[in-house]
């Protein structure tokens, strides 16, 4: 076994290992960190594999930006373990059935058939200064353009969705809000005004004669 | 040399335990050093904001003070680590491992100085954002394993600022690659050649600034340390901690702060290169200056912005923070894409070619 | 419209932001007016309120005639007194303590004493890591009476004009 090798089952134990506890640890938050682990070794096996820009861009875009936002939302909820357990067995039927039927397709397109050595030939072991992000780019940006920009486009629209669904303004009676833009274009002229005037000297008060006596 | 050295070992040793060695060998060498420069930087900030707020600054132990790191790591070592009732024990611990692993590990691709670097991959920017990017998780399981509501909120508040901060930050990187032409870092470096005017700091000035500011975010520096925030929420997501667990968390904060100034200084300020390169006279008076003397110089240089940004300006308040990281730096990357795309298209000055 | 743009130029040229970094600039090479405590040492006011001491006349008769005014006028209550008449028919104390945890020093009880026999004094270089020894006896008042008698009867004269 080469060191590669060796690195690779590891990580792959890792993977699986890490995915069996997402699904089966008890505490929310927990079960979303050993996700965080799955993406990280999977992202390591893809370096592996001479796909370091996909690997790269997976721990960006999931581990760095989307895992904190589902953390974000699992800490803060206030999540009932005993109620939410309570219909395991009743569902546990429809669940292993649905799981079966899902397991079975994924079968029969990822399954020895179509996949393996035999029938896609050997990946090409490329030289260490090939850059696997041109490869990617040229074709997304020539041949593939059009359906990349429609879902740039796809991607818009959710955005813009996303924002619509949850943007509610109440009325400011309601919510007092801060409007940010004056406040920071707030110039000294504004709030402040420089009087000139005169100093005002104080007459010493009058003495009394019968004081000082 | 590691190759020569990776070959001695392997000659007695099994193979798969040579390259181990030669890994460790690496590593040690590029992180002792940084290790030590934190320590140093974190005196010198106290003397910088000393020295502009008219004081002196620690200057107690050793001549002038210079053994107060040593005496801070002393301190820190030996007192006790202090548990919160009902914390995650396991996640509490992990926490500033989690926070430390990703500062260290990003050095692996920062080029010293031509051909001095670790690992030489291609995709190297990407790199350096990818694992700087989990950096958030530390400061997010820390919050939320102390079982505080004060490192809790620190916690929220830090890995949201740090996660907007990091799409200005990205999109500054993509100005770079665009002119660059490259992701790998020596190239970018090599790209600058030429004098101080082939420098990507002139085209990408905007984003310069977009990026040194993003990484006072990304580090939780002042002015937007809001994620320690020592008046609303006492410090942050580090409350719980104390010992050599805080200490780590600083490790990892200055380590960033270290390795920001060290991709501004690749990226915009021409890396190793001597900024006279061209200039008749100087070129020949400063050839004597070793390449990673004009990184080094270059970052200090950075470094002093930092401590420089600290003393002078107040924290920002949250929401401001969030409207300058969406609403102003966001917008300002992206119509500088397109000028950069337009500058590439017309072939513009030195720098397009 | 040209404010606006003024604005504008203003904001995204970082001018005040630069402005702020000149100032902190400038301070960074203006003598430092911090004070290096052990070795240098800020001057002192003759009225300076630290350590109690209780003093004597020249011909070493204790001061204090327990009139008990400094222990009605003390705020905080630090200062415990017993008297007893002397052989000599003299009424004079038998115990003078001050708490020194709870003394403020706001110096009442020397205004309130009308002998001039406790005074606060100069030094403030004391402290205590146990309780017991904060407890200032009568006797340890006077000895550090006898000891800082100098220094105390200079601070006196050069204050009495404003008394």
């Amino acid at each position: 076994m080469t060191f590669e090798q060796f690195i690779f089952y590891l990580l792959a134990a890792m993977a699986v290992v890490s995915g069996l506890m997402v699904i089966t640890v008890k505490n929310p938050v927990k079960a979303a960190l050993w996700l965080v682990l799955t993406f990280i070794t999977t992202a390591a096996i893809w370096i592996i594999a001479q796909a370091e820009f996909l690997g790269l861009v997976l721990i960006l875009v999931y581990v760095g930006a989307v895992m904190v936002l589902f953390l974000f939302v699992v800490m803060m909820l206030d999540i009932n373990l005993a109620q939410l357990k309570e219909g395991f067995t009743r569902y546990l039927p429809l669940g292993a059935i649905a799981a079966a039927a899902t397991f079975g397709m994924m079968y029969m397109v990822l399954g020895p058939d179509h996949f393996g050595l035999e029938v896609t030939g050997a990946p090409v072991v490329h030289d260490a200064d090939y850059s696997n992000t041109k490869s990617i780019g040229v074709p997304l940006y020539t041949t593939h353009a059009y359906a990349f920009v429609l879902a740039a486009v796809l991607l818009l629209v959710g955005i813009v969705a996303a924002i619509a669904l949850t943007l509610r303004r109440r009325a400011p009676k309601e919510v007092l809000y801060q409007n940010i833009d004056k406040q920071v274009k707030t110039q000294a002229a504004d709030r402040l005004r420089m009087v000139k005037m005169d100093s005002v000297v104080e007459k010493s008060l009058p003495v009394n004669e019968e004081d000082s006596k | 040399m590691f190759d020569a050295i990776q070959a001695f070992l392997s000659s007695f040793l099994y193979d798969w335990l040579a390259i181990v060695i030669t890994l460790v060998i690496q590593a040690v060498m590029v992180i002792l050093p940084i290790m030590l420069t934190v320590a140093w930087l974190t005196y010198a900030e106290r003397k910088v904001i000393g020295y502009m707020q008219v004081r002196m600054g620690p200057n107690r132990v050793g001549p002038g003070g210079w053994l107060q790191p040593i005496a801070d790591a002393l301190k820190l070592m030996t007192k006790e680590v202090i548990f919160p009732q009902q914390s995650n024990k396991f996640l509490f611990i992990i926490a500033p491992v989690l926070a430390i692993a990703p500062a260290v590990a990003v050095w692996a691709v920062i080029p010293f100085s031509p051909e001095v670097v670790v690992s030489d991959i291609n995709a190297g920017i990407l790199y350096v954002l990818a694992v700087s990017s989990i950096l958030v998780y530390g400061t997010i399981i820390a919050g939320w394993a102390s079982n505080s509501k004060y490192a809790f909120l620190g916690a929220l508040r830090g890995s949201a600022q740090k996660i907007s901060y990091e799409i200005a930050m990205g999109f500054a990187l993509v100005t770079v690659l665009m002119i660059a032409g490259s992701m790998n870092l020596q190239e970018i470096v090599e790209g600058q050649q030429g004098g101080i005017l082939n420098w990507y700091l002139l085209p990408l000035l905007p984003m310069f600034v977009v990026y040194l500011l993003s990484g006072l975010a990304e580090t939780n520096r002042t002015p937007f340390d809001i994620i320690e925030g020592e008046a609303e929420i006492v410090a942050g997501f580090h409350v719980e901690y104390s010992g050599m667990t805080f200490g780590v968390f600083m490790l990892a904060e200055y380590a960033m702060m270290i390795l920001i100034s060290f991709m501004t200084a690749i990226m915009f300020l021409g890396g190793w290169l001597s900024p006279f390169e061209g200039v008749p006279v100087l070129e020949t008076l400063f050839a004597w200056v070793p390449a990673f003397g004009w990184l080094a110089f270059k970052v200090s240089f950075l470094l002093f912005v930092f401590l420089w940004l600290r003393a002078t300006f107040p924290r920002y308040r949250y929401d401001q923070l969030m409207r300058l990281g969406w609403k102003v730096l966001i917008p300002v990357t992206i119509v500088w894409v397109f000028v950069v795309g337009a500058m590439q298209y017309f072939q513009f000055g030195p720098w397009f070619n | 419209m040209v404010k606006f743009i003024k604005h504008q130029v203003k904001t995204f040229g970082l001018l005040e932001l630069f402005k702020g970094l000149a100032l902190t600039g400038k301070y960074l090479f203006k003598k430092k007016i911090t004070v290096r405590y052990p070795e240098e040492k800020t001057p002192l006011s003759p009225r300076f309120r630290g350590h109690h001491a209780l003093r004597r006349y020249e011909n070493g008769e204790e001061r204090c005639i327990a009139c008990k005014l400094c222990e009605a006028v003390c705020p905080a209550n630090a200062i415990t007194i017993e008297s007893e008449e002397r052989d000599d028919g003299s009424r004079r104390t038998t115990q003078y303590d001050i708490d020194m945890f709870k003394c403020i020093y706001c110096g009442f009880c020397e205004e309130a004493c009308p002998v001039d026999a406790i005074v606060e004094t100069r030094v403030f270089e004391y402290e205590f890591h146990e309780r017991g020894p904060h407890i200032m006896t009568k006797d340890k008042l006077l000895a550090f009476g006898d000891k800082h008698e100098e220094q105390i009867a200079a601070d006196r004269a050069a204050d009495a004009k404003y008394r």
